[in-house]
């Protein structure tokens, strides 16, 4: 009697086992990501972990509702232009970049089905994409976060998440956003294209210098970013008010309204040809900042922004249905009028 | 006994400061002829117009940065030497009793919530100040075996604290927008340096100048040692006591607005030393001299080498670190720290 039992107890458990094999073989698949690493993810992905917060507004963007938390928590002055249901999702850390802020127990712990970042795909974070996959088990995907790489590291992001109709949607309205860009800037000659200055940090003296990720979006407008670096790469940097004199930018940039307070009322910006002429330009900063902060899908709403800035004759679209249709795609919030007027009140000259 | 004898290493290296500056007021990144620079400050003095773009860079900019070169400088050296007499030490900087830390602290607080300029460079030295509080309070609970001891046991251990907390600010910071201001007002600049900051500054380090200044012969005395000081009648706990205030008044307020700036302050007193002996009352004004000589000079570098700021902090380590391993081997032919 026990013989046959066991028998059959042993059946029930194999083919239960060859159910498990074939079932988990058919419910994954292999994805390649931007370094070319092949990377195994479940088919369902219904909870995803972003790296960082370039990572989460990407993935805000494509697909809110697989989020789990953020890396940072958004300000309260925020929130009114994020989905109400991700908004007050908690705060979890970061995990490459400047320091962790999450241990890999309690990434694990948290169960997400796929890591994502965007960024930068040195081999620094490829190795430690591999690292992170290697010691937790959670497939890790890397994604190339050039500006110009937007449209494709959307539909990548859409097709591993299975949102692709969507992704397509919003690789659409970002290619649209770039062309813009290119009939607006194309048709200024090169002589009559704006000096830009970006004024960073709480005084307004710190800045990127030319081909750092932050100042992307000046040269992607085909203006000029007057801070020369002394690395090819360009960085972050600080810089004396003298230099800034010196570069004489016609035009200056920022997205914090008390630096442009500090500009337009302190001596020492006021020699700069763009205080004289009042060309300094407040960029809205909620619920992302438009040039960086943090360089992300964010920053293409800027380009329009920009343009209507610093080519107002060419450009003919309406800035406040521009922006209220990018905040409607991008983000899935109504703009209230009242909201938009505040948003765009800096760009007023 | 006059305030200040003027011996000629003394007005040697007043004249030296002079041309420093006159040469660092006409180099810049933005070209004013030297001429431009001698009319502008002509007119400035006798109430004449100037070209607005010149007189902007000139008075708003240069100049305020040179006074700031000049005031960071030469309090650093003077609370340096002051320090190295007092903990009879040649391996103490005036961040000793933990000021820099503590001050360093309380700006990066301060740029963690997104405060004004002027709110943070306040906190910074309040927090300095009441990091050495601190210090000082715990030796003088702790004394057991003798003041010097347990004030640099207690300024490692608060000052190790206060940087861990800064450690703990940049891990909350916003890595964006908060953590490159961080950075840079750790690693020390006079980048952004206003009049304003130099109108609160220089009262400031004036008067903490004044009683190191008054008590220079009691500090002379102090560097011989607590019993021989003793012996010539001078009351040890209180002098330790009013250096250690007016060195800190000092530190504080300009670590407030330079950020924190290494290797100066301990350099500069051996260099001194090396000029005209460890007494005191003679280190005094030397420190103060070469000390905003070298800072001018080196703030004129951070400026003009390259298209952007270097960071005065990493400038000052690497020519201090030099000149140092100069004057150690130096050392053989005649001792940096012999006494007369």
């Amino acid at each position: 009697m026990i013989g046959p039992a066991r028998r059959l107890v042993v059946l029930l458990g194999l083919t239960m086992l060859t159910f498990a094999v074939c079932a988990s073989a058919v419910h994954a698949r292999t994805v390649t990501d931007s370094v070319g690493r092949r990377v195994e993810v479940p088919d369902y992905i219904t909870r995803v972990f972003a790296a960082g917060p370039p990572a989460g507004i990407f993935l805000y963007v494509v697909a809110p509702e697989k989020m789990i938390g953020w890396g940072r928590t958004p300000r309260d002055i925020d929130k009114p232009f994020l989905l109400p249901k991700v908004r007050d999702l908690p705060e979890l850390g970061r995990l490459t970049g400047r320091g962790d802020t999450i241990s890999a127990e309690r990434l694990m712990a948290s169960k997400p089905d796929l890591i994502i970042d965007l960024g930068s795909v040195n081999e620094t974070y490829r190795s430690i994409a591999d690292r992170i996959q290697a010691q937790t088990g959670i497939p890790y995907v890397l994604i190339d976060g050039r500006f110009e790489n937007t449209p494709a590291a959307i539909r990548l992001l859409a097709q591993i998440l299975g949102v692709s109709a969507r992704g397509e949607e919003l690789a659409k309205a970002s290619e649209a956003i770039f062309a813009e860009v290119d009939r607006v800037v194309g048709a200024v000659p090169a002589a009559s294209r704006p000096r830009i200055y970006l004024a960073r940090g709480n005084d307004g003296f710190e800045t990127g210098s030319r081909g750092s990720i932050n100042t992307e979006i000046i040269e992607r407008v085909g203006a000029v970013n007057v801070v020369e670096g002394i690395r090819e790469a360009g960085g972050l940097a600080r810089v004396s008010p003298e230099h800034v004199i010196g570069w004489a930018p016609d035009t200056i940039i920022t997205i914090d309204p008390a630096v442009r307070d500090l500009i337009m009322s302190r001596p020492e910006w006021q020699p700069i040809p763009a205080v004289q002429n009042k060309r300094v330009f407040l960029l809205p900063n909620q619920p992302f900042g438009t040039i960086d902060l943090p360089p992300s899908l964010n920053r293409l709403i800027g380009l329009p922004l920009l343009l209507h800035a610093l080519y107002p004759a060419p450009v003919t679209s309406d800035l406040k249905t521009e922006l209220r249709d990018f905040y409607r795609l991008f983000y899935q919030v109504e703009v209230q009028d009242g909201d938009l007027d505040r948003l765009l009140e800096g760009l007023r000259r | 006994m006059p305030i200040l004898r003027v011996t000629p290493v003394v007005a040697g290296l007043a004249i030296l400061l002079l041309v420093v500056v006159v040469s660092a007021a006409g180099i810049g990144p933005y070209r004013i002829a030297p001429g431009d620079v001698v009319a502008a400050i002509a007119a400035w003095i006798g109430g004449g117009h100037i070209d607005g773009q010149i007189a902007a860079v000139l008075f708003q900019v240069r100049l305020p940065r040179i006074a700031a070169a000049i005031c960071v400088g030469g309090a650093l050296s003077a609370a340096g030497a002051a320090y190295q007499s007092l903990f009879r030490n040649p391996l103490v900087s005036p961040d000793i009793l933990g000021v820099s830390q503590g001050a360093g602290f309380g700006a990066v607080v301060g740029i963690l919530f997104g405060l004004p300029v002027a709110m943070i460079q306040a906190l910074g030295f309040v927090t300095g100040s009441l990091t050495v509080i601190l210090v000082v309070t715990l030796a003088w609970s702790l004394r057991q075996r003798g003041d010097i001891l347990m004030l640099v046991l207690s300024g490692i251990v608060v000052g190790a604290l206060a940087a861990a907390a800064i450690s703990l600010v940049k891990i909350v910071a916003d890595p964006y927008a908060q953590l490159p201001m961080i950075t840079y007002w750790l690693l020390g600049s006079l980048a952004s340096i206003r009049p304003d900051d130099i109108a609160v500054v220089a009262p400031t380090v004036a008067i903490g100048m004044i009683p190191l200044f008054l008590l220079r012969w009691r500090i002379s005395v102090l560097s011989c040692g607590d019993d021989d000081a003793r012996a010539l009648g001078v009351d040890v706990r209180r002098t330790r006591q009013i250096v250690i205030v007016a060195a800190t008044l000092i530190t504080a307020s300009v670590v407030a607005i330079s950020g924190i700036i290494g290797w100066v302050g301990l350099m500069v007193p051996h260099l001194a030393r090396l000029l005209v002996g460890p007494r005191f009352d003679r280190l005094l004004p030397v420190s103060i001299l070469i000390g905003a000589a070298f800072m001018v000079v080196v703030d004129t570098i951070a400026r003009t080498a390259a298209t952007i700021e270097i960071p005065i902090g990493v400038l000052t380590a690497l020519v201090g670190g030099g000149l140092f391993v100069w004057l150690m081997t130096r050392r053989g032919s005649r001792s940096i720290w012999r006494r007369e």
